[in-house]
């Protein structure tokens, strides 16, 4: 799957790594932001009430 | 793809240990600042069902056993998420500080600005100090359970029927148990011990 990203990106090896660190960015990002926080609210951990 | 499934398991991690009490703690500063806004009028607030409206931080908490963690804590109304992760949040149908009742909160014991998190330092006969905009009010910490999720009777206004709380005015810490998981619930209640104006010094306890 990364051999395969790695080959479809453009441009000289540089240019590749720092298109890597943008999607790795981006995909924290969506985890932080929206999937975790979404996940947090379906799983039975953090609940403190009655 | 295990490598995959890996890093995003061990990022879960780090959203919950490291990014839930960066994200609470910001969020508690504000509800602070706004505690303090309310109080700065230097008359008591008022809203119109009686009750702050949810999200609404109407007082600030001291506990000296946790020090470290509840001092100036804000309490908010509401416990769903977002009020539980600005502060200590205030089951809505429960009494009002100072009030005849049951004063019952929440709090996490892990992630999310975990204020409860040393609840098990917590000793019968520590004092829990709450500010309101009228007053300081003390409470005395008597007696604690591990009970059930279930067990809604933990709030009610006089939760123990055979051996009541010497009072009419307690309160009611809960919080989870054990403190990685949340499959039981651990309670603390208090009794009102003093109550003193707002615009008086603050008590011994605190300062």
């Amino acid at each position: 799957m990364y051999g395969w990203i790695w080959r479809k990106l453009p441009g000289t090896t540089a240019a590749k790594v720092g298109q890597c660190v943008l999607i790795a960015a981006a995909i924290v990002a969506v985890l932080f932001l929206v999937i975790f926080p979404w996940l947090t609210t379906h799983l039975p951990i953090d609940q403190v009430t009655v | 793809m295990l490598v995959t499934v890996a890093a995003v398991l061990a990022l879960f991690a780090v959203y919950q240990l490291w990014w839930t009490n960066v994200a609470a703690s910001a969020s508690e500063r504000q509800a602070q600042t706004q505690a303090e806004a309310l109080f700065a009028g230097g008359t008591p607030a008022t809203w119109p069902d009686g009750v702050p409206p949810t999200g609404e931080p109407f007082a600030l908490m001291y506990i000296p056993r946790l020090k470290s963690r509840v001092w100036g804590t804000p309490v908010i109304q509401g416990i769903e998420r977002p009020q539980l992760a600005a502060g200590i949040g205030h089951y809505p149908q429960t009494a009002m500080p100072d009030q005849p009742g049951n004063f019952a909160v929440a709090g996490h014991r892990a992630t999310n600005g975990e204020p409860f998190a040393d609840f098990e330092r917590l000793r019968d006969g520590d004092k829990v100090v709450v500010r309101t905009s009228q007053s300081w009010i003390v409470y005395e910490l008597k007696r604690d359970r591990i009970v059930t999720p279930n067990d809604v009777w933990v709030i009610k206004p006089q939760p123990f029927h055979h051996d009541p709380l010497p009072s009419d005015k307690i309160i009611t810490l809960t919080t989870c148990h054990p403190r990685w998981t949340s499959t039981q619930r651990w309670i603390y209640w208090g009794i009102q011990v003093a109550a003193t104006p707002a615009s008086g010094p603050a008590p011994a306890e605190v300062s």
